[in-house]
């Protein structure tokens, strides 16, 4: 695998999730046939894709001893605006193509900006990250609600739907869109200054201060992160639905995410974990939403076995320690 | 002979494919006191643990007055009345100093409702009589790395302990805290207590031990009475080799020297008030007082991470902000007495840690990446020159011996190569041959025109390295020492405020 040493301890972990997962996946085809079906393969990769990609960004946050709760709620707020941003320009006689990067380049930005403004009450303001993100979570759900009422935006661009159903090579966009997030936030936290620094932070604040570590600007560089790819997916689930709906784009976004990352291995106290173990992660709980539709298991008792699954994944973890 | 209280037979430990313990056989009676010494890593905090319920070993058998039992965690073995102050602190730090002594083993009055009094009156009458000026309602993180290791030496000293194993108790106190430490082992020892009693001082085991247990590469290699070993014969034991004179021979000062790095009006409240110096390229400044005179905090100050006033200059250019990152880039090096606390990521690799401050040597590119092999050869480099024992750079710290983790933590500080280093207990936990080169190197450095501060608790030390001394007092500068005027009675003079013997 690409990623970094061979750290036993860490090695271990990556390893426990993997076998997880091929458990799992071994289970499922025995279960199904049409389980391994490149068809239905893609499938659960696009569905975990949108929460996958703000996974890799809980892992930065996670890592330097954060957690963001705020995530679904700014991804229907930057969704929002990046919509109507669109929608005003396609009125206005600009071009589709116009519009389309409008939307992205404004999303990102809201998601981002989202990020340092809970990066800045966490680090300038010491408050307590779950306090500030809990505050921030309600703060964007309701401006969208109100931005919108309550109802849906949709889009009026045709060329935005478009790309978000295009597949290159088979593959979805969104699914090359979390690979690439995922190659790059690897070697951002595996091999740089900087996640070096971000493992730092969430082993020992202390001696990192000590170490000459800029903490406050390590911390809120994580929730920018964090922002980003909220933006990014923002972007990509707006595209898959033609629309925005502001009451419902984003809900339990913050549970897929926090939970990928979990069951990935990364210690929930901070300090350390991977983005490939994040990737196995999502995909885990992709792969377990999508056995247990084939078995025709109720939908409303889904919510159960992820959160058997992510409290089982901390037990382990704890086991481990 | 009586039954021994604790006794080991054929014990061995292995870390995944590493014999850390070979074979250990030796026994401890009631009442008396045995000093355990060896070099770094020779194991003998491994063996403690396992004595204490924190490591099981790999084979071999333990007795508890003559009954073969098996700890399987600590309190098994502080149920059957062994316990220990260990190596590294193991305190809360957000709670109060009295919380901690009692953690898991709190006074209860009527109602079940917590004591909290009669703890706090306990944990003073405990503290005053180890002579320790703390407030028992102190949060933790608030007390230095000297008040800390009294707190967890109360903690031991709560239970009715009928074996007390003291991992390197001394190591960041002063002549004053040993002495009442030692009046209080003497004590428990007229009590029938057994004690264990590890130390790199050796004229402490010298002093307070019946026996001596010398642990070489984790084979016992010698048990006698402490008697019949001279101090040197202890020493050439545990390295297996003649060791030569401790402390290098010191360059003359030179009065050209320029300036090199000068406080003034330096102060920072409930800490210490005013303190002026001046170092010159080349020279080693010491930094003496007694626990809480403030030595530490100026060293914190001067790095940043503790609020302060005054002037501060490298070089003759004024350091215009106080942050760590400044102090650095100004070229202040610092080692930090609190080893686990603010000196090294027990997590991390040795190469991580060695490279945690000169990181922005090692990345390159836009992105930062890190060089690993650059890395990995600085580290490699560290790890000769202070003989570090481990498997490779690659081993994180936590699976380190005490005395190597202080060994990574000073490469940590060294990395930047600083114009100003700060070296606060530098030798803490370290064994007498790693002393030595430790020492050597500081001298090194000085002549090569670095100017350096050197804060100890260890008179001794403070007397064998610097030619000028700062001996500070409550958080005043009490006066500067020069030449031959850098003596113990001078400087305790100085730190006490009382000539003795007049
Ligand atoms: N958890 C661990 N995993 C692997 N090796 C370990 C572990 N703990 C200790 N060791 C190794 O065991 C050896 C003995 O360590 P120990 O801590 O007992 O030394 P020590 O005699 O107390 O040294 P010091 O004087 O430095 O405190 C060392 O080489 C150390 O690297
Ligand atoms: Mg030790």
């Amino acid at each position: 695998m690409a990623n970094s040493r061979t750290r036993n301890k860490f090695s271990a972990e990556r390893y426990g999730s993997l076998i997880a997962l091929g458990i799992l996946v071994l289970v499922s085809a025995v279960l199904s046939p049409h389980f391994l079906q490149p068809q239905n393969i893609l499938n659960i990769l696009r569905q975990i894709s949108y929460t996958g990609i703000i996974a890799l960004g809980m892992t930065f946050v996670i890592i330097a001893g954060g957690i963001d709760l705020s995530v679904g709620s700014l991804a229907a707020f930057a969704g929002a605006i990046g919509v109507l941003t669109m929608n005003a320009l396609g009125a206005a006689g600009k071009p589709e193509w116009v519009g389309v990067l409008a939307a992205v380049l404004v999303a990102l930005a809201a998601g981002s900006l989202g990020g340092v403004l809970n990066g800045l009450m966490v680090t300038k303001g010491r408050i307590a990250p779950f306090i500030v993100t809990l505050g921030t979570m309600a703060i964007f759900r309701s401006l969208s609600l109100y931005l919108g009422d309550a109802g849906e935006f949709t889009s009026t661009n045709t060329l935005y739907s478009q790309i978000g159903s295009a597949s290159i090579a088979f593959v979805p966009v969104p699914v090359w869109i979390m690979a690439a997030f995922a190659a790059f936030f690897s070697l951002l936290l595996g091999r740089t200054r900087y996640g070096r620094y971000v493992r730092a932070v969430g082993s020992n604040q202390r001696v990192a201060l000590y170490s000459a570590i800029n903490v406050d600007k390590v911390r809120l560089l994580t929730y920018v992160v964090i922002g980003l790819t909220v933006g990014v997916t923002a972007v990509l689930i707006s595209m898959r639905f033609n629309a925005v709906g502001t009451s419902t784009l984003g809900v339990n976004y913050e549970l897929d995410a926090i939970a990928a990352v979990i069951i990935g291995g990364t210690a929930m106290a901070g300090g350390s974990g991977t983005i490939w173990g994040t990737v196995v992660g999502a995909i885990i709980l992709g792969v377990i939403n999508n056995m247990l539709n084939m078995v025709g298991v109720s939908p409303y008792l889904q919510g159960t076995v992820k959160g058997l699954v992510i409290i089982g994944a901390v037990l382990i973890q704890r086991r481990k320690a | 002979m009586p039954e021994a209280v604790v006794r080991t037979e054929k014990i061995r430990k292995d870390f995944s494919a590493v014999t850390v313990l070979k074979d250990i056989s030796i026994e401890l009676q009631a009442g008396e006191t045995l000093g355990l010494i060896g070099e770094n890593g020779a194991g003998k905090s491994t063996l403690m643990k396992i004595l204490s319920g924190i490591y099981q070993p790999t084979a071999g058998a333990l007795f508890i007055d003559g009954k073969s039992t098996s700890f399987r965690n600590p309190s098994d073995a502080k149920a059957a009345g062994v316990s220990i102050v260990p190596q590294e602190f193991n305190l809360c730090p957000d709670l109060s100093v009295s919380e901690n002594v009692y953690l898991g083993d709190e006074i209860k009055g009527p109602g079940g409702l917590l004591d909290r009094a009669a703890m706090r009156d306990r944990t003073r009458e405990l503290l005053s009589e180890l002579s320790a000026a703390i407030d028992p309602d102190a949060r933790i993180v608030e007390l230095s790395a000297a008040q800390k290791q009294l707190v967890e030496i109360c903690k031991a000293l709560v239970h009715e302990a009928r074996v007390l194993i003291l991992d390197e108790p001394t190591t960041v106190l002063t002549k004053i805290e040993i002495d009442s430490l030692f009046r209080v082992m003497r004590d428990l020892r007229s009590r029938g207590i057994a004690l264990v009693y590890i130390s790199h001082k050796l004229w402490e085991i010298a002093e307070i031990c019946d026996r001596v247990a010398v642990l070489r590469d984790g084979e016992l290699v010698h048990v006698a009475p402490v008697a019949t070993l001279s101090l040197e014969e202890m020493a050439r034991r545990m390295v297996g080799r003649e060791l030569s004179d401790v402390f290098p021979k010191l360059a003359e000062p030179s009065a050209e020297a320029p300036v090199l790095f000068e406080v003034e009006g330096l102060s920072s409240p409930n800490a210490f008030e005013n303190i002026s110096f001046s170092i010159r390229a080349g020279e080693i400044l010491g930094l003496a007082g007694l626990m809480g005179a403030g030595r530490t905090e100026v060293a914190e100050a001067v790095m940043g991470v503790r609020r302060a006033t005054g002037r501060i200059a490298v070089a003759g250019k004024e350091l215009r902000s106080h942050r760590p990152m400044d102090a650095v880039a100004a070229g202040i090096g610092y080692l930090s007495e609190d080893r686990q606390g603010s000196g090294v990521m027990v997590p991390f690799t040795i190469a991580e840690n060695a490279t945690l401050v000169s990181l922005p040597r090692y990345s390159r590119g836009l992105l930062g990446i890190v060089d690993r092999k650059g890395e990995a050869a600085s580290a490699e480099r560290w790890k000769g020159l202070f003989s570090i024992k481990a498997t490779s750079t690659d081993q994180c710290l936590e699976e380190l011996s005490g005395g190597n983790q202080q060994k990574v933590s000073l490469a940590k500080s060294l990395d930047p190569e600083p114009k100003v280093l700060i070296v606060d207990e530098p030798t803490r936990g370290v064994d007498v041959g790693a002393k030595r080169d430790i020492y050597r190197l500081i001298a090194d450095l000085a002549a090569k025109g670095i100017a350096i501060i050197f804060i100890s608790s260890e008179l001794e030390e403070v007397i064998g390295m610097c030619r000028r001394v700062l001996v500070m007092r409550e958080g005043r500068a009490a006066g500067f020492l020069e030449g031959a005027a850098v003596n113990e009675e001078e400087i305790m003079y100085l730190a006490t405020g009382i000539r003795e013997g007049v």
